[in-house]
């Protein structure tokens, strides 16, 4: 079980692989297309190397829901509860 | 009066140098891009052939890897090429709705095609990357120049096999023409060397086996040749209207002064013995650019060094060219590049336009004992063009019959 810390900073790493971004720039109440720039085809790489990373499943109809870098950290917090 | 067309850019990367500099100097020195394969899938497939032409930069060292990764190697190829050549050009201000793209490709983006294959069976759907389908489409070359250098009067993708890069410019030469654009950038890419293809073109007996000295193994017009050898890379060629270069004071390297695209609908690989689409080929290209026989005076051959391959476009060469062919030298630098496949027309173009820019001609390696059936006058050390109005041919043909020829003249 990983702390939100640690999904946090594994989730900054993926981003980081995708897209370039410095992973401090990941921060909890950063939104993924408004402040990151991120569009949907990278949103669903880091979704797929999160789950294999975290070891859960995020489903097609949550990632809609996934507006922030802390609505996706609860997410996979609460998936692998 | 068709308007004119001039090449003002150059860009490439290759087995024989990672930019047209690098390239152009070893071209002119003699060189081989072959080398033995390191890579684990050699032996742990136990393929026939174990060596290629790979680049002599990896894309990696030229684009950030966060750029690499959301494009195939033939893409990462086809960008590298086509921002030198955009550079080579000098161009800046640019009505970009002007510009258009003429990328073409063998094969596509096939190390993506099948990762992803692999990585479905091991490890299911899920895993296969969104980016997929964008990076194995065909036109990913030209559709990633065009978003990188901004070039909306569409981008095109001819696919010939190994005729691509060549029927490219053919394209380009037609875009401007027919005014649907004033400048194209046109080129060609290719990423093959992949365990599969070098088994499927192996297992067609298509390949130089000659394992144990790969520097020697691509031989054309030599006796001893015995196949072709897989290369990779790209070529690109800025293309534009001669009054638009005139009117920028660009440099300008040549004229595009004609092409051609014919099909020999003879057989699905094996070329027409007599060489007649070939010599079509080459007598509507010459139409196309107004210049007889007698004109030319370096022919950059698609010679590939097959057994079955180099002999009919000799014989081609012979009958659209008539006597005047004992006065022309021919350079064969898939000797030094290997076969760049769909690439190979559009690396190929770049020679020929800075031979009659340079007036200097590319050798040919490897050529100890050239086969008497083809006695064609072969370049085979540094050799320099005269001075006056110079006009070479470049030659591409491509399983499917396919046959293209372009022309180009000093300015």
């Amino acid at each position: 079980m990983a702390s939100n810390e640690e999904i946090l900073a594994g989730l900054a790493e993926i981003v980081n692989e995708e897209t370039g971004l410095a992973p401090e720039s990941v921060e909890m109440d950063k939104s993924f297309t408004d402040d990151l720039d991120i569009d949907s085809i990278s949103m669903m790489t880091i979704v797929v190397n999160a789950e294999e990373k975290f070891g859960v499943r995020i489903p097609d109809e949550e990632v809609k829901n996934l507006k922030t870098v802390g609505d996706a950290v609860n997410f996979i917090s609460g998936a692998q509860a | 009066m068709a308007r004119k067309v001039v090449i003002t850019g150059l860009g490439a990367t290759t087995p024989i140098g990672g930019d047209v500099p690098t390239m152009w100097k070893n071209a002119l020195k003699g060189v081989s891009g072959a080398r033995t394969i390191e890579a684990d899938w050699v032996q742990e497939y136990e393929l026939p052939v174990t060596f290629a032409a790979q680049v002599t930069t990896p894309a990696s060292e030229v684009l950030s890897r966060v750029e690499a990764k959301r494009m195939d190697p033939s893409t990462q190829f086809a960008v590298i090429a086509a921002r030198e050549a955009w550079r080579d050009s000098g161009l800046e201000e640019i009505d970009h709705d002007r510009f258009a793209v003429a990328f073409a490709t063998g094969i596509g983006g096939v190390w993506t095609l099948l990762d992803a294959w692999d990585t479905l069976r091991a490890k299911g759907p899920r895993r296969v990357l969104p980016m997929t389908v964008p990076m194995l489409m065909p036109n990913g070359p030209a559709a990633a120049v065009s978003l990188d250098l901004g070039a909306r009067a569409g981008a095109h993708t001819p696919v010939s096999a190994c005729a691509s890069g060549t029927e490219a410019l053919h394209q380009g030469l037609e875009l401007i023409r027919s005014g649907k654009a004033d400048v194209v950038m046109c080129g060609g890419a290719e990423a093959a060397i992949h365990p599969m293809p070098i088994a499927a073109f192996a297992s067609m007996q298509a390949l130089s086996r000659r394992n144990d000295d790969p520097q020697h193994a691509s031989r054309p017009y030599d006796t001893g040749r015995d196949g072709f050898v897989m290369g990779e890379g790209a070529g690109a060629l800025l293309i534009e209207a001669e009054e638009h270069a005139l009117a920028r004071g660009a440099r300008i390297y040549g004229e595009l002064a004609g092409t051609s695209v014919t099909a020999d609908a003879y057989h699905i690989t094996a070329p027409d013995p007599g060489g007649l689409g070939a010599t079509r080929a080459l007598k509507a290209a010459m139409f196309d650019a107004r210049v007889q026989p007698s004109d030319i005076s370096h022919v950059n051959a698609h010679a590939t060094s097959t057994p079955v391959g180099d002999k009919p476009e000799y014989v081609a060469l012979k009958t659209a060219l008539g006597s005047h062919i004992d006065n022309v030298a021919v350079s064969a630098t898939k000797s030094q590049t290997g076969h760049l496949l769909g690439a190979s027309g559009a690396v190929e173009a770049v020679m020929t336009v800075l031979a009659v820019y340079d007036r200097k001609m590319p050798v040919t390696i490897n050529l100890e004992k050239q086969d008497p059936d083809i006695p064609l006058d072969i370049v085979t050390t540094e050799r320099t063009l005269p001075a006056g109005d110079l006009v070479a041919l470049s030659n591409s043909f491509g399983f499917g019959g396919h046959n293209a020829v372009i022309v180009v003249r000093s300015v």
